[in-house]
């Protein structure tokens, strides 16, 4: 039987507020256990949520750039549940009411189509606090400092039906909610977690078949593997006539494969109702519009501006509007040098985006600005550099030792453009090569052409790489055929 | 002095007649000699409050004071205070040192004003006798046999007693104005909102609302006028000004309307509370008022509809008393769930427990729409009613309760009996309604109070009506026998 799999995503993204969604303590990552938690957020007797308008206008900049109805009238709800790490005994989030409604996006698949998933919903909740089980001696330890930190749960419709999909509407989130500027997008952190529901139907079946649900999924990779490892389990419970058991899994990395978690929501009823606490958040026909004043140009349109207007491949557009941050830095980068866009694209998306894994740094963090890269492609551009001298003074600035003209003077990298002192050096690989020229010489004419390359070789070397490898073509072609 | 109003205490300060350290001395002097008796405090904070009385005192001579500095007064343990034992007569929070202060003490504070203590309640606020409170029940000053009312039962027994001349209370369905009834007081529920319930511990958020309880209508007006305001981190309490409650005190009650609902004045009222409260509106027509006989068709919906909003708002509010943070934990838990049962189990008493189990019930998936929904519909109508008669009348009166205080132990194995003895007061919560209680004699030794409702933030309005009828008649300045 063919197969099909139906994949829904929960995305939680941790709002990138300064204090938390109902008290004023500060969101940072990494404080000491407890540091960050006040009264509010440890739950005490006689404390009550204020919400933080911060994380309203934030939601709405999301709905407003997924095309989403924008509830003009949500309301808090109390998730009801026992768990030491959620100090109140019920979560806050949005139940009946989410402040963004229906709403759409578009993804990219690598064939380079589009197809458009469907946003159910996103809600506002506070996230809990964390467990920790370990240094405790058989007992568990309380940190309080995530408690409260804002969350958008962002749910799509269950429109997906590959890992790839998955993995590229995962994407596409992470790079709308960083261009917003509404999160961090650090997923090491935990600022940005998916959870992933996923079925499995035979083809042409119109009906959803029992889901599992992979929780906490902090890396894209791991969406797509995990939705793999999913299906071919699911598939062989289906096709050896057993039945999938709805149920919460967890991905294992490490082994590539999904397990059962032992699930508490089973036994769970959260008696769901209005928190009491909170009047029911009203937002204005205004102030939606004040916040779509404040939408940044997004991802989709920055794509087409830089094919349209720069005349970039849909690849490279693809590639350097992905994150805001590369496109800022490429964008800079422009202004920076004035060079043709190509060029940059090309230094950004090879070189720097290179250099950047190599070393595990954020593009943000490049030790190489755009303006220091802009001073070397302008060397590029006016033939001091050749492509291969450029790296090694890439790699000289990534190395901190100064601006791209101060190499070039410091390790006399100038590329050498003058024809005389070219020919002098020809001149000297003919003389020293007697018996390659001879070859030459006799070799058939259309085979010429590649035995150049051995003299190209030679002068090369002989410049210590400095001569203008466009010169030296030029020139060794006419003083051999010349010896003809 | 202790025979004084706080007006009259106040007063006294301002000229000198006597320091706030030697008021304080001499109530501190009233409760050690008097409270064993009656048991109407749970701590009392004699080193702090001569502290705070001897900084008000310097207030006083340095002439920064205000209107009420150097005054005593005793918050009911609901409230927290800073460093202080709040325990909200529970064995759960015995334990509990609270470590902020709740608005309405911080406020009173910052007026100078000196805190004797905190009295006892019913636990959690759950309760019409003050009998449910861990630490045993309160005696009426007017009959150590009887009941002083609840759930502030300690702070209207004190007052009543003369062992402080005002303290606080909080009333989610009646808790000021019946035990102030019940022990010949004058207390008032402002409108929903217009106290803020930050650090007021929760029992039912949509209905608790904190007010004052005193011997006259002119010092609930001064307390009130300290404890009144929005609070920035009370979500629900409201941004209005606050008016100066004393200003309108004297206004004539010429040509005020006042409407009789029939449905307070049917089966199940004493005829001799009856004939007590026509003999009160009897003084008001001499003052110059109309009466109008009115309708709120749905007053018998009010018990029921409580008893499903309360109990569900409860059931939530109180999960945070998990043994996990603060409070009562039991002794070497095996596990968590052991550790929740036990500590919960042990630490909340039996009408706790039930309310929690009704609550929850209530809330469960399923039952949802039947009960907390249909409670909420059926709290718009009682709503309406009264929006309705506003627009006929200017106030609505009728008795506080359908009996003077009962004996302790008559109705503590019937909770139905008790809860339907709060079918005057119940509405006004459920509506947001201001509501006041007012002394207006005593059947059988037993005092009777008179309920003037208003209609939202006419607080002003209530005082004025209150006072008017203490001018003409001497209920409110009675002493109970054995405590004058």
């Amino acid at each position: 039987m063919e197969w099909e799999v139906v994949i829904g995503c929960e995305i939680h993204t941790q709002l990138a507020t300064k204090s938390k969604i109902f008290s004023g303590a500060a969101t940072a990552y990494g404080a000491a256990p407890n540091t960050q938690a006040c009264a509010v957020d440890l739950g005490l007797p006689g404390v009550l949520p204020v919400l933080n308008k911060e994380a309203v206008r934030m939601a709405v900049k999301f709905g407003l750039a997924v095309d989403a109805e924008i509830g003009k009238r949500s309301v808090f709800a109390r998730k009801n549940y026992f768990y030491p790490d959620l100090p109140k005994g019920y979560q806050i989030s949005q139940f009946e009411l989410p402040i963004v409604g229906q709403g759409k996006l578009a993804i990219e698949l690598e064939e380079g189509s589009s197809k458009t998933i469907g946003i159910t919903r996103a809600h506002l909740e506070e996230d809990a606090g964390k467990s920790l089980h370990e240094d405790f001696h058989g007992m568990t330890g309380i940190d309080l400092n995530r408690a409260g930190t804002p969350l958008l749960e962002i749910v799509s419709d269950p429109d997906m039906r590959s890992g790839a999909e998955a993995s590229a509407y995962m994407r596409k989130i992470h790079s709308i909610v960083t261009y917003l500027g509404i999160c961090d997008g650090n997923l090491q952190e935990g600022s940005f977690r998916c959870d992933v529901n996923i079925s499995m139907r035979p083809k042409g079946q119109e009906e959803f078949g029992t889901r599992a649900e992979i929780k906490n999924l902090n890396s894209f990779r791991f969406v797509e593997r995990a939705v793999e490892y999913e299906m071919e389990r699911q598939i062989a419970i289906l096709e050896s006539g057993g039945k999938v058991v709805q149920e919460t899994r967890l991905y294992d990395p490490d082994r590539d494969e999904t397990r059962s978690m032992r699930s508490k929501e089973e036994a769970n009823d959260y008696r769901y109702f209005p928190d009491p606490d909170l009047l029911p958040v009203v937002v204005t026909d205004e102030f939606i519009e004040a916040v779509r004043a404040t939408l940044p140009e997004l991802p989709d349109a920055k794509r087409q501006r830089y094919i349209g207007e720069l005349a970039l491949s849909e690849k490279d557009a693809a590639g350097l509007t992905a994150a805001n941050a590369t496109a800022d830095y490429f964008e800079a980068l422009l202004a920076a040098s004035g060079c043709e866009a190509k060029l940059c694209a090309n230094w950004v998306m090879g070189e720097l985006s290179a250099a950047l894994n190599r070393d595990g740094l954020a593009i943000e963090a490049s030790p190489v600005s755009a303006a220091q890269l802009g001073g070397l492609l302008q060397r590029i551009a006016d033939n001091t550099l050749s492509g291969k001298l450029a790296k090694e003074v890439f790699e000289a600035m990534w190395q901190g030792e100064g601006s791209a003209d101060a190499i070039i003077e410091q390790k006399g990298l100038k590329q050498i453009t003058d024809s005389g002192a070219i020919e002098a050096i020809i001149d000297e690989v003919i003389a020293g090569n007697a018996a390659q020229v001879a070859g030459y010489r006799a070799a058939e004419p259309e085979k010429r052409g590649k035995m150049i390359g051995f003299f190209v070789g030679q002068v090369m070397k002989a410049s210590q790489g400095k001569a203008n490898p466009g010169q030296v073509n030029q020139l060794l072609k006419s003083r051999l055929d010349a010896l003809l | 002095m202790h025979t004084k109003t706080i007006a009259e205490l106040a007063a006294g300060l301002k000229a000198g007649e006597f320091t706030s350290e030697e008021l304080t001395k001499a109530f501190l002097e009233r409760i050690k000699a008097h409270d064993g008796r009656l048991n109407s405090y749970i701590t009392v904070t004699g080193e702090l409050a001569l502290a705070q009385a001897r900084a008000a005192d310097a207030r006083i001579a340095a002439g920064t004071a205000g209107p009420l500095t150097g005054v005593p007064i005793a918050h009911k343990d609901i409230f927290c205070t800073d460093g202080v034992r709040t325990s909200c007569a529970s064995r759960m929070l015995d334990p509990f040192i609270a470590p902020y202060d709740a608005t309405v003490v911080r406020r009173f504070k910052e007026a100078g004003v000196v805190m004797l203590g905190k009295t006892n309640m019913d636990e959690f606020a759950m309760g019409s006798s003050n009998e449910t409170s861990f630490y045993g029940p309160v005696k009426n000053p007017w009959d150590l046999k009887a009941v002083p009312g609840g759930s502030s039962g300690g702070s209207a027994a004190a007052v009543a007693a003369r062992l402080a001349p005002g303290a606080t209370g909080t009333d989610t369905g009646g808790s000021i104005r019946q035990p102030a009834a019940l022990c010949g007081i004058t207390g008032l529920k402002p409108t929903y909102g217009r106290v803020s319930r930050y650090g007021m511990i929760a029992f039912a958020s949509s209905l608790d609302q904190a007010g004052p309880m005193a011997r006259t209508a002119e010092d609930c007006a001064l307390l009130l006028g300290v404890m009144a305001g929005f609070d920035e981190r009370d979500s629900t309490s409201v941004e209005r000004d606050v008016p100066d409650y004393s200003a309108g005190l004297n206004n004539d009650l010429k040509g005020l309307k006042i409407g009789l609902p029939k449905e307070y004045f049917g089966e199940g009222l004493e005829a001799a509370v009856a004939s007590t409260i026509e003999a009160a509106i009897e003084e008001y027509k001499k003052l110059g008022a109309e009466v109008v006989a009115i309708s709120l068709p749905n007053t018998h919906l009010a018990v029921p509809t409580y008893y499903v909003v309360a109990p569900a708002e409860c059931s939530s509010n109180l999960s945070r008393m998990d043994g996990v943070r603060f409070g009562h934990r039991c002794e070497n838990p095996k596990d968590l769930e052991d550790l929740y049962k036990r500590s919960r189990g042990e630490g909340f008493g039996a009408e706790v427990k039930r309310r929690i189990m009704v609550g929850t019930y209530a809330l469960s998936s399923g039952y949802y729409d039947a009960y907390y929904l249909k409670a909420q519909q059926l709290r718009q109508l009682i709503s309406n009613d009264f929006k309705k008669a506003f627009e006929q009348v200017d106030v609505i009166m009728g008795p506080t309760t359908p009996t003077p205080a009962f004996n302790l132990g008559e109705k503590a194995d019937d909770p139905v009996a008790m809860y339907l003895a709060d079918i005057y007061t119940i509405a006004v919560n459920l509506a947001g309604l201001p509501g006041m209680s007012v002394p207006a004699g005593l059947v059988n030794g037993r005092p009777v109070g008179l309920q003037i409702i208003g209609n939202y933030f006419d607080e002003a309005r209530l005082l004025n009506v209150a006072h008017k009828y203490q001018q003409a008649t001497d209920w409110h300045s009675r002493d109970p026998e054995g405590f004058n």
